[in-house]
């Protein structure tokens, strides 16, 4: 097997975050049976960056250039990777919102099996070995995919590597192809936020705030980390209708791993810590000292959380020199 | 909310389940989805405020809570009297008041209209009422006639063209918001309980008027009136035509009876679990107050006691749905679960310490609740005296 | 609602899954590849219940059509389909059998039964929230050869055309695809309905076809399933806005990340 494509995702001629630390997966991953990484990139026209993808860990990188890739194309990209899969033993994806829309066409199309969102890949034998969370992280499952295997890896699970090497930059041809779903672009909420499963910090409310317009001291707080914190919620604030959905996180909203979450005013439900226990760490700020996320918090603070958090942005604004 | 607790799961300690059909199984979740969705993000506001949610009653109805053991014909849910209990006992998990409102509309309106009246009363209430499009209310009670409601002195005069009611009823639930009341007046002779009758009268007539009872500490999410009926005239057709004594009133109380034992084990559900949950999580001298003797005694106790109760209105309800369950098997359990409720709910509120006063938490509001649930529908010692007259044959009332 | 949609006769095919409640406890059983199910409640999948409520809405919106839900699973996922037919569902289907770890060929075993159907609209959750597949209904439209778009959180149909949203990181992704289509469907679509008692009622009245299925050859194995590390147990820093000093330290020189 050892041979691996990795196919990345490109929006608006820019590699979307996340590209590196695939190709570190897939580097790692052929490594262990002296196999080769490609690298396919769809797009419509030139994307930036792809002479970093060799030092990023891509043997070579493989351009495949159609007008119908100024949007995503899944048919297009599906056909892409169907003319060229013979000779890889895995195609690897991350694990966002396209790739998790790709990934099982792709299986489809190969007659392969899917490992879906993982945190490792590994070789096992003639198998292709992941790890997953299930249950929304509540356990952890490793499956052996036999055969040629499609892989989506969560973005956040690989820290990227440079290799040294250089990637040699080829051509290939995208097959004629029927799009069936069209998509007419991407709309930009009109307040740029970052979304929380891509966000390094993370600034999560619930209950606690009592009163939904507080969510006013929680975007100051992410404010202070200057454009790397996004505003989650717990699902009770959610389902009350204090913010939009696409900000829950726990079991039926989000999973998500940033460096840094904040925990205010939420209780810590368990459908709530199974989304954000893999956060590096974890600080929360409740006014009840028995409050189960103080059991998962690495550090807490008991108290007011409307005396607490304006005195934790100002302290963060002055670390971080505002 | 309440110190992080998981979602309500209920109590379920004798595989309980395992004895319910799937149906029953479904209404049961239905319910208490809906009690999780709607009724406990509001309940401790209503209370605080001595509000009842009155704009919860349309998605109750859609959900098809109101006389859901009267038939399908009547545009209500055709039920078995198990799910009915199971409707009343999830009810009751979120609150006494909403309960009570449910066996209200249900039990003491939608009953004697459909046990009752006529065929044209039934075909021209019951869907209106399953709809939530009419509210009643049950007027029996008096200043003067609580537990001795052959007492009553309520009059109806028959005149040319209809009746004519005056009187005076109390401690009536849902009185103010009420479209429609069944009232209950004698028709003959004061002294005649024999010339008892019932009567559909609709709330907005001339002389009807419906004044809330202020200062209430328990039930405070439901309304509770006085009803003054002054030359209140209705026409012919508002008699309730198969009603007939004191046995026809107290027939609508044992079916509203029979619900309030299911009740009672869903208030104790509640507080177990907020108990329960409240003694894992709370720390004291650096270990879960549960790891101590004494909580874990008051939560044996609770698990026990609402065992047995479970078992009492399961086999109540299997009885009631074969045609055979006497009303002092109803007061059996009314008196029991009632009364194993408050004590529930008592000791829940002392394990929660100093938080346990806090509306945030539920058990005291259901204690206090329950004071009346203990009082009405025959107060607990009046179904000792009716047990004690089942035993003995000797009435001591 | 126009003449169009009046018109419609629409036939939907809801996929549902049985799991876990998302509150239940998780114990791993004792063959180290699945979890105890002893004790556990389960539920139709959430997810799966936006699918169901869009399809009856669009459905109950057409005012002509039919809806179908239809589980590949155990016995046990009956219960769970009659949960549907009590939400309004018109039939169900049990296409009996035990999936397995393999998505592709759980997913061939549903386009087999799915494809001569005639449905216009062929419905998903978005996931599982057990397994975390994330695959099945994508899988089955590529083997039907149908448009398909994933993780929708919102949907409109008119003159044979699904329009529809979905989050992507950083926006909403706008798409449209011709019917008949494939969607999965994502929190947000719309508040699934609870069962009325009426429908429970009506439910056992209702058709449930079983149907015995064979699933093919797996070509994935489950190697283990395992708790999740514990954490460390964490630190108190103090009281109020007093303890925000301590807390910017251990964020700055012990964790490291600020």
């Amino acid at each position: 097997m050892a041979n691996i494509l990795c196919v990345l995702e490109q929006r608006g001629g820019t590699l979307r975050k996340g590209s590196a630390e695939l190709l570190t997966a897939a580097r790692q991953l052929a490594d262990q049976g002296g196999g080769t990484v490609d690298a396919l990139v769809c797009a419509a026209g030139d994307v930036a960056g792809l002479d970093t993808l060799g030092a990023a860990g891509a043997d070579r990188v493989l351009t495949a250039t159609h007008a119908g890739f100024a949007h995503y194309a899944p048919e297009g990209i599906v056909a892409t990777v169907h003319s060229i899969a013979a000779g890889y033993g895995a195609v690897l994806v991350s694990a966002t919102a396209t790739g998790k829309d790709l990934a099982p066409r792709l299986a489809a199309a190969l007659g392969a099996p899917c490992g879906m969102d993982v945190t490792a890949v590994s070789a096992s034998g003639d198998a292709i070995r992941v790890v997953r969370p299930v249950y929304a992280g509540k356990a952890i499952q490793t499956l052996d995919l036999s055969g040629v295997a499609v892989v989506a890896v969560r973005p956040s699970a690989y820290t990227a590597v440079a290799a040294g090497k250089a990637g040699a930059m080829e051509a290939v041809t995208v097959p004629a192809f029927t799009q069936r779903l069209n998509v007419s672009g991407i709309s930009t909420p009109e307040k740029a936020t970052l979304d929380v499963a891509e966000a390094r910090v993370v600034v999560a409310g619930g209950r606690g705030l009592g009163d939904p317009q507080h969510f006013g001291l929680l975007e100051e707080l992410a404010a202070a980390f200057g454009g790397e914190a996004a505003v989650g919620a717990s699902r009770a604030v959610v389902d009350a209708g204090w913010i939009e959905h696409g900000a829950q996180v726990g079991q039926t909203g989000k999973t998500v791993a940033p460096d840094l979450y904040f925990a205010i005013g939420v209780s810590g439900a368990i459908q709530h810590l199974a989304g954000m226990r893999t956060a590096r760490t974890i600080v929360a700020i409740n006014r009840d000292k028995d409050a189960p996320i103080f059991k998962v918090a690495d550090f807490g603070i008991v108290g007011d959380l409307f005396e607490v958090v304006p005195a934790l942005t100002a302290a963060v604004k002055a670390a971080k020199g505002q | 909310m309440a110190g992080g607790s998981a979602a309500y799961t209920g109590v379920d300690f004798y595989d309980m389940d395992s004895l319910l059909s799937e149906e029953e199984r479904a209404v049961r979740d239905t319910v208490r989805s809906w009690v999780d969705d709607h009724l406990m993000p509001v309940i401790g506001d209503c209370y605080i405020e001595g509000r009842f949610p009155k704009e919860l009653i349309p998605g109750m109805a859609e959900l098809g809570l109101f006389g859901a053991n009267l038939p399908e014909e009547y545009g209500c849910a055709g039920l078995n009297n198990v799910a009915y209990g199971l409707i009343m006992q999830e009810l009751e998990r979120g609150d006494s008041g909403i309960r009570s409102f449910a066996s209200v509309q249900g039990a003491l309106v939608m009953y004697p209209v459909y046990a009752f009246g006529s065929e044209e009363q039934k075909k021209y209430w019951l869907p209106k009422m399953a709809a939530g499009e009419e509210i009643g209310c049950f007027g029996l009670t008096e200043p003067d006639f609580g537990s001795n409601p052959g007492g009553l002195i309520t009059t109806a005069r028959e005149t040319a063209d209809g009746w004519v009611l005056n009187g005076t009823k109390m401690w009536i639930t849902n009185g103010s918001q009420a479209t429609v009341s069944i009232i209950w007046a004698k028709t003959g002779d004061i002294d005649d309980a024999k010339s008892i009758r019932g009567f559909i009268v609709p709330t907005n007539l001339p002389g009807f008027t419906a004044k809330d009872q202020k200062g209430k500490l328990s039930l405070r999410a439901s309304d509770t009136s006085e009803l003054h009926l002054q030359d209140v005239h209705v026409p012919k057709d508002a008699i309730l035509p198969l009603s007939g004594g004191l046995k026809s009133p107290l027939m609508c109380l044992t079916q509203a009876r029979y619900g309030i034992a299911w009740g009672g084990v869903g208030a104790a559900m509640a507080c177990f679990d907020e108990a329960r949950s409240y003694a894992a999580n709370r720390i004291m001298f650096d270990k879960p107050i549960a790891a101590t003797q004494i909580q874990q005694e008051r939560l044996a106790e609770m698990l026990t006691e609402i065992t047995k109760g479970q078992l009492l209105v399961l086999q109540l309800g299997r009885l009631k749905d074969k045609g055979t369950m006497t009303p002092s098997q109803v007061s059996l359990a009314k008196r029991n679960n009632i009364n194993m409720a408050c004590e529930c709910a008592r000791e829940a509120r002392r394990l929660l310490g100093g938080n346990g006063i806090l509306i945030e938490y539920h058990s005291m509001r259901h204690m206090a609740n329950l004071e009346s649930v203990y009082t009405y529908e025959g107060t607990h010692d009046m179904h000792s005296l009716i047990l004690g007259q089942e035993i003995t044959g000797i009435a001591a009332y | 609602m126009t003449y169009f949609r009046k018109r419609i006769d629409m036939k939907i095919a809801i996929c549902l899954r049985r799991v876990p409640d998302t509150t239940a406890k998780i114990v791993i059983g004792p063959s180290g590849v699945a979890i105890d199910e002893a004790g556990v409640k389960f539920v139709p999948n959430p997810y799966d219940e936006y699918a169901l409520e869009a399809g009856l809405a669009l459905v109950g919106a057409a005012g002509a059509g039919e809806t179908v839900v239809v589980g590949f699973a155990g016995d046990s996922v009956q219960e769970t389909l009659r949960t549907a037919l009590a939400m309004g569902v018109d039939r169900a289907v049990h296409l009996q059998g035990t999936p397995t770890a393999d998505g592709l060929a759980n997913a061939r075993v549903l386009a087999d039964h799915l494809r001569d159907g005639g449905y216009d609209l062929i419905l998903f959750g978005k996931l599982a929230v057990d397994d975390y597949g994330q695959q099945t209904g994508v899988m089955v439209a590529e083997l039907l050869g149908l448009p398909c778009a994933t993780a929708i959180s919102s949907l409109s149909v008119d003159g044979g055309v699904a329009t529809v949203t979905r989050e992507v990181e950083g926006g909403v992704e706008n798409a449209t695809c011709a019917l008949p289509a494939v969607l999965t469907c994502d929190k947000g679509l719309n508040t699934p309905r609870l069962p009325s008692l009426k429908g429970i009622m009506a439910a056992k009245k209702k058709p449930l076809d079983i149907v015995p299925v064979t699933v093919g050859e797996s070509r994935v194995t489950v190697v283990s399933l395992a708790m999740p590390p514990e954490r460390a147990a964490g630190r108190m820093l103090g009281e109020g806005a007093a303890a925000v000093p301590a807390l910017i330290t251990a964020l700055t020189t012990e964790a490291k990340v600020l």
